[in-house]
């Protein structure tokens, strides 16, 4: 392996593999090297593919990929105990190409997405782990990998390795995220026949839901329950801050059995069998958080580089995006020769001109504003499902005393400018 | 349906390598300085069991996650990647 290409991508997921398809459409020299015995066999995702920058890697990808359903209704589901306050939008322009999201199971189609890589030219080597970066006079020039004689050469090294970019951290591009920059996730892949999802989620063939859950699926915590559906399967999973679980002590698969046994949730998973456990980090530190992205002949993507908006469960479309501009600020470096920082720098700006950079921005406070203060999880939300509850029974009591009862809860212990206070923080949060 | 996490482990494909990937780096600092013992409970794979005396590592389980690396109060954890090709293999999501 001692021949040397124009890029060496390392990791085969969303990213990395846009990266290498991008370049190599290019008439660029790529290897994309995978970890896993086949690309998608370490990788974990909730399920949701967005459609639109895939489109731009593979126009119309959708007639050949492995996608599982195409989502036409997400639903917001408000937990308290035994109750629930929901809202949901339903649009069957969702159901029609170009479609908006799917559902996929990444295995699957991590695997077929680095085929597609392959077909541009790109040189895919699996089972292979990249063990440091080969850096010299402060240039990295190629990697070192667990295999014999495994040291490769090129002119730009792109990080794709994911959310654990140990590589990126030797580089010294970011120090090790801290507990509450990463959110545990775990969810079972549950088979249930696609009869039995269509009725209990009111759709028909080729129709998906996803649910997002807040409040009791996560025990107040800073974090969200998800169900999506599959063409015979559904995924339900769970997750929390790494520093939520830990403070709590709470053991995240005991969590993901409080989210499948909660009366407003077992009924959607009842019978399911269990085809796969699964347990993820998923980098949510923001903004703030993005370490260093270029260096001379280098370049950090997706999760590696801290690309997820955890409030629109957005993070594979950024990685594809991230990948893709990546191998453009590169095919571009090539026509000049100079890879070095300066060289690749455009890949930065570019990132942050995009909607990666912009929408990041945009949440850069929400994840520390929720965190600090867990009232909006662990009060408000049984705050709505009390407050629903108390206008909807019919008791003789009039609706004038009840919004009156209902007001005085939510402003009990915090009084009207408490309670202003504190929507005002979550609105500037995400404003 | 799993309950349990070894109901939920058990369907899981591992290719193990006979090396650990993960390492503990002082004994001594679980037995003496880390009364909490966190990694034992948030770990989603409980890989990290106190025996009393020593903190037992079953490697072979490891969903790769990274939890522990991160979530160590102590970074008293050693968290390489398991070789090419070994380790997890998630055959669905």
């Amino acid at each position: 392996m001692s021949e040397k290409f124009d890029v060496i991508v390392v990791g085969a997921g969303p990213a990395g593999t846009s990266c290498a398809y991008t370049a190599a459409q290019k008439g660029l020299k790529v290897l994309l090297i995978e970890r896993g015995e086949y690309p998608g066999s370490k990788n974990v995702m909730g399920g949701i593919l967005y459609r639109k920058q895939l489109e731009e890697i593979i126009p119309e990808f959708w007639h050949e990929a492995p996608i599982e359903r195409p989502v036409v209704e997400q639903r917001f589901w408000f937990l308290d105990k035994e109750s629930m306050v929901t809202t949901s939008y339903k649009g069957l322009e969702w159901a029609k190409e170009p479609y908006n999201n799917f559902t996929v199971l990444r295995a699957k189609f991590d695997k077929w997405f680095a085929e597609k890589a392959v077909e541009q030219g790109a040189l895919l080597i699996n089972e292979t782990v990249v063990t440091e970066c080969i850096v010299e006079d402060g240039k990295v020039v190629g990697v070192r990998t667990d295999r014999p004689d495994g040291d490769v050469y090129a002119d730009v090294v792109v990080l794709a390795d994911g959310v654990n970019s140990l590589l990126a951290k030797q580089l010294g591009f970011h120090k090790e995220w801290k507990p509450n920059e990463v959110a545990l996730t775990v969810m079972e892949v549950l088979k249930l026949p696609s009869k039995t999802i269509n009725e209990r989620f009111n759709v028909q063939n080729n129709q998906g839901v996803s649910v997002e859950m807040f409040g009791d699926a996560t025990h107040g915590l800073l974090g969200t329950g998800f169900i999506y559906t599959n063409k015979d399967s559904i995924n339900v999973g769970v997750g929390t801050t790494l520093s939520s679980m830990i403070k709590k002590k709470l053991k995240p698969y005991d969590l993901l059995e409080h989210v499948k046994n909660h009366p407003m949730i077992q009924p959607y998973v009842e019978g399911g069998e269990t085809l796969e456990y699964l347990a993820h980090l998923i980098p949510e530190g923001g903004y703030n958080t993005v370490p260093k992205l270029v260096g001379d002949g280098v370049i950090v993507t997706g999760d590696a580089a801290q690309f997820v908006n955890a409030i629109h469960r957005e993070g594979s479309n950024m990685a594809m995006s991230s990948g893709k501009i990546a191998a453009e600020t590169i095919a571009k470096a090539k026509e000049t020769g100079d890879f070095s920082e300066r060289s690749l720098d455009s890949y930065r700006t570019e990132i942050y001109d995009s909607f990666i950079g912009k929408d990041l921005k945009k949440y850069k406070d929400a994840a520390h504003t929720f965190e600090e203060n867990p009232q909006y999880f662990q009060e408000y939300v049984p705050l709505m499902n009390q407050a629903m509850n108390t206008f909807f029974t019919v008791d003789g009591t009039p609706k004038w005393d009840k919004q009156k009862k209902i007001i005085a809860k939510m402003t009990a212990g915090r009084g009207k400018i408490g309670l202003a206070k504190d929507m005002y923080k979550a609105w500037k949060a995400v404003k | 349906m799993a309950k349990t996490l070894e109901d939920k482990q058990y369907l899981l494909r591992f290719n193990c390598d006979q090396k650990s990937h993960l390492e503990v780096l002082d004994h001594q600092v679980c037995a003496t300085q880390c009364p909490d013992k966190d990694c034992t409970i948030f770990c989603p794979a409980e890989v990290y069991k106190w025996e009393g005396d020593r903190m037992f590592v079953g490697y072979e389980g490891c969903h790769e996650c990274g939890s522990c690396r991160i979530g160590c109060p102590h970074q008293n954890i050693k968290w390489e990647y398991p070789k090419g090709g070994h380790g997890i293999v998630f055959r669905l999501a």
